[in-house]
């Protein structure tokens, strides 16, 4: 090691940003959008019967109508607000629990660790299904709220094993015990260097925790566990689709695209943000 | 004496910048030669090109010649038997020299029929373990039936050194390249592994090519030294003249730094 | 006066061994003492017991011939704001994602001490010979021994009365060392220090005292002259004759 300066401010190679993170960006953007949209217009009001039954797409109904003759291009709309809610709104939860309960185990003493790791194990191999089911049977019916539960506890599991190993090897650090000598309390350890450490890791985590919400999501209101209707979901269309899939299957096939493109965009976002937050790529050494 | 290595205007370089510049050196059969330098130097970078052993990320131009046969340029399969039967090498951190998963006497066994091959003879189960064990004998191992038969993080740090030492013992080289091999180990490990190295290297008149950034443990193995700094080299010479009357600043530097290590010791007998 | 003392401390982690038994020492102000063993001396855990980071299973650790307590909390923050450490490795010692005025801040502002951080800040750097831009940036854009640098400006901005070094050059290369050496040989004038390491040589350069441990005792302390003119203990003179050394000038 010599005494010189090995980067100088300035000469930092600038980072393209990584295709993966555009196309997801755009994709995800999208969804955002029309979601948003679906607050102030959607092509039809969501429970009315505007059409024929099973019409296929045509410039009056984009997505075809569904068995009652409702414009699916609304439902998917509307679909789109309800898989980003749940999607967030799970992500949310499941990040402060995990994050809670992963940083309280990195620093607890062995014995509680080993607790904590055994039913964090244990969490992870439960089935979010069973899960759904447990917490909807001992509520009021299945609404937006118990699939967030539902989806929420399920992913905390995951974050809070992986925030346990990433604060370990944060604990495991010099500048730790040079911050204990400086006089920092647990609390800010977590707070100055823990979490600012954890967190490039951690983000990319929530962006592919949220795809997997969002297919949970669907599955759940395919089974009848999701939010009840009048709330599109997807998953509700294409189980409300899967009668007439031989005749119509274009009400499977759209639902199933609108799906698809935002966990495609979700992973790809993901992907993105793991090669930008990667140092290889933005410190030369 | 015959040259064993001769390294003529080696140049290494990446797409952005170049590592190493035109360097020249040899090595005569049986010549014990230092390298000293900084980290940053080049010096490592230069013992991997002796190998062939440069990531294909690098550009290498220059020649090298080792035992009568060209490295760079070498096609990998040419490079193999070359590696085995005229360069080993020993690295600073035995531990990632050494397969875990496998007993060291298996690793070594591995070594001596290789070796064995490529000299066309195959010798029997028994013939190579008892080679083994005189070879973990030859490099001090205490009760080498016992070493032969752990597993790498069972033994300490100097024990695996004498095992990578062992190793490359087995192949028989005519050049041992030892990059910083003790380093990582204490004071007194160190002294004996050096102590080791210059028995071996001597009896079995190979030649020694000993990189380090440490002075005192250069001329304590070396009887020739080169210095390099920034991927040049600023100056060479027998270990005695170099660290008497260096000429570069660079070398007067590093000399000087070490002497004032030694005086704060001159108290000792 | 004596700043840290260990007396009749013996360390053992969990049910296992002794890692350390029967220590006495006691570090006096002004007067650096030098700490020496090789792996598995318990040199590590002596650090830990000397920072107040481990309890000793017997004996007792002291600091201006207090007891060390971790529940009393206002003789505690005396302790950390008088003792502080500079560590081996000068990449895991610096927090990555903050930029070095905060590193060198982290003292002043969880020992709440009163002062102008800013210009305590610019006068560590200048301490340390860093210009005062380099508080503006991240560790990653300093070389090892400029980090180094920054680490013991971290150790002296609160103005400590003892500072705990562990292997502080080990890690650095031979002329970068002489000059962090110089550094803490300047500092000397201000503060004591504890010096951690392997090499005996480095220790004889900064220390008056000298400690030499092996495999969990101390074999021979005193006055590093003495130490050096007159080894007593086997141990000693075979750390002494193992240590490289160059060549006579011919």
């Amino acid at each position: 090691m010599s005494d010189t300066p090995v980067v100088s401010a300035g000469a930092r190679p600038k980072s393209s940003m990584p295709w993966p993170l555009m196309v997801g960006g755009l994709l995800v953007g999208l969804h955002l959008v029309i979601a948003l949209l679906s607050l102030v217009w959607t092509p039809y009001a969501v429970g009315d019967m505007v059409g024929g039954r099973l019409e296929g797409p045509s410039f009056v109904h984009w997505a075809g109508t569904d068995r009652l003759g409702r414009d699916l291009m609304t439902q998917i709309m509307i679909g789109s607000r309800i898989a980003l809610v749940v999607g967030c709104g799970a992500v949310a939860l499941g990040a402060l629990i995990g994050v809670t309960i992963g940083v309280l185990a990195a620093f607890a003493t062995r014995t509680l660790d080993d607790v904590l790791a055994a039913a964090l194990d244990i969490l992870i191999a439960f089935p979010t299904l069973l899960l759904a089911m447990l917490i909807v049977a001992s509520s009021d019916g299945a609404s937006l709220w118990t699939a967030i539960l539902a989806i929420g506890i399920a992913g905390s599991a995951i974050v809070a094993r992986l925030t346990r190993i990433l604060a370990k090897r944060i604990l495991s650090m010099d500048y730790i015990t040079a911050a204990r000598i400086s006089g920092t309390a647990s609390p800010g350890i977590v707070r100055i260097h823990v979490l600012p450490n954890i967190w490039p890791t951690l983000i990319v985590n929530f962006a592919l925790q949220f795809g997997l919400a969002v297919i949970a999501e669907a599955s759940l209101s395919y089974l009848g566990l999701g939010a009840p209707p009048p709330n599109a979901s997807w998953g509700r269309l294409l189980q409300e689709a899967q009668a007439s899939v031989y005749t119509a299957p274009f009400g499977a096939i759209a639902p199933g695209l609108a799906l698809v493109s935002l966990v495609i965009g979700l992973n790809l976002f993901a992907d993105g943000l793991r090669e930008a937050a990667d140092p290889t790529r933005r410190r030369s050494r | 004496m015959s040259t064993l290595l001769s390294v003529e205007d080696l140049q290494i370089r990446t797409a952005a910048r170049p590592l190493v510049s035109g360097i020249s050196f040899s090595i005569a059969a049986g010549e014990r030669v230092g390298l000293i330098g900084e980290s940053g130097s080049g010096k490592s970078l230069t013992a991997l090109a002796v190998l062939g052993l440069l990531p294909d990320t690098m550009r290498v131009t220059g020649s090298i010649t080792l035992d009568g046969h060209p490295v760079i340029g070498a096609r990998d399969r040419d490079l193999v038997p070359l590696r085995g039967r005229s360069v080993a090498a020993v690295f600073q951190e035995p531990m990632t020299a050494l397969d875990p998963l496998m007993r060291i006497g298996d690793q070594v066994a591995e070594v001596v029929r290789r070796r064995a091959l490529r000299d066309g003879t195959k010798p029997g189960r028994a013939e190579i373990a008892s080679r083994v064990l005189a070879l973990l004998e030859r490099v001090a191992l205490p009760e080498p039936a016992r070493i032969a038969r752990a597993f790498p993080h069972e033994i300490s740090g100097g024990q695996r050194q004498r095992g990578a030492i062992a190793m490359a013992l087995a192949c028989r080289p005519k050049l041992l390249i030892a990059d910083e091999p003790t380093t990582a180990l204490d004071v007194t490990t160190q002294a004996e592994i050096l102590k080791l190295l210059e028995t071996v290297v001597r009896d079995e008149g190979m030649g020694l090519l000993f990189i380090s950034h440490d002075l005192p443990v250069v001329a304590t193995v070396a009887e020739r030294a080169l210095v390099m700094r920034h991927g040049a080299l600023i100056e060479e010479g027998p270990v005695g003249t170099l660290f008497g009357r260096p000429s570069h600043p660079y070398t007067e530097g590093l000399v000087a730094a070490a002497r004032a290590f030694d005086a704060a010791l001159e108290f000792a007998p | 006066m004596t700043l840290l003392a260990l007396s009749g401390v013996s360390f053992s982690y969990g049910r296992g061994s002794r890692v350390l038994q029967d220590i006495d020492l006691a570090v006096e102000a002004g007067s650096n003492l030098g700490i020496v063993g090789e792996s598995g001396s318990g040199k590590t855990t002596m650090l830990k017991l000397l920072l107040g980071l481990e309890r000793a299973s017997s004996g007792a650790v002291s600091f201006r011939g207090e007891r060390l307590d971790a529940a009393n909390r206002g003789f505690m923050r005396g302790f950390r704001r008088s003792v502080q450490a500079v560590f081996q490795d000068p990449y895991s010692s610096l927090d990555p994602r903050q930029r070095v005025f905060d590193i060198i801040a982290e003292p002043l502002r969880s020992l709440k001490i009163e002062t102008d951080i800013a210009a305590a800040v610019e006068q560590a750097l200048r301490d340390v010979d860093l210009p005062a831009d380099a508080a503006r940036r991240y560790p990653h854009e300093f070389s090892g021994g400029q980090r180094q640098r920054i680490a013991i400006a971290r150790a002296i901005v609160a103005n400590p009365d003892l500072i705990i070094a562990d292997e502080v050059v080990s890690a650095l290369d031979l002329t970068t060392r002489t000059r962090i050496i110089d550094l803490l040989r300047s500092l000397s004038a201000r503060m004591t220090f504890v010096v951690v390491s392997h090499d005996i040589a480095l220790v004889a350069l900064l220390c008056e005292r000298l400690v030499v441990l092996e495999k969990g005792r101390i074999v021979e302390q005193g006055a590093t002259r003495d130490i050096l003119a007159r080894p007593a203990h086997p141990y000693t003179r075979q750390l002494l004759a193992s240590t490289p050394r160059m060549p006579e000038r011919v």
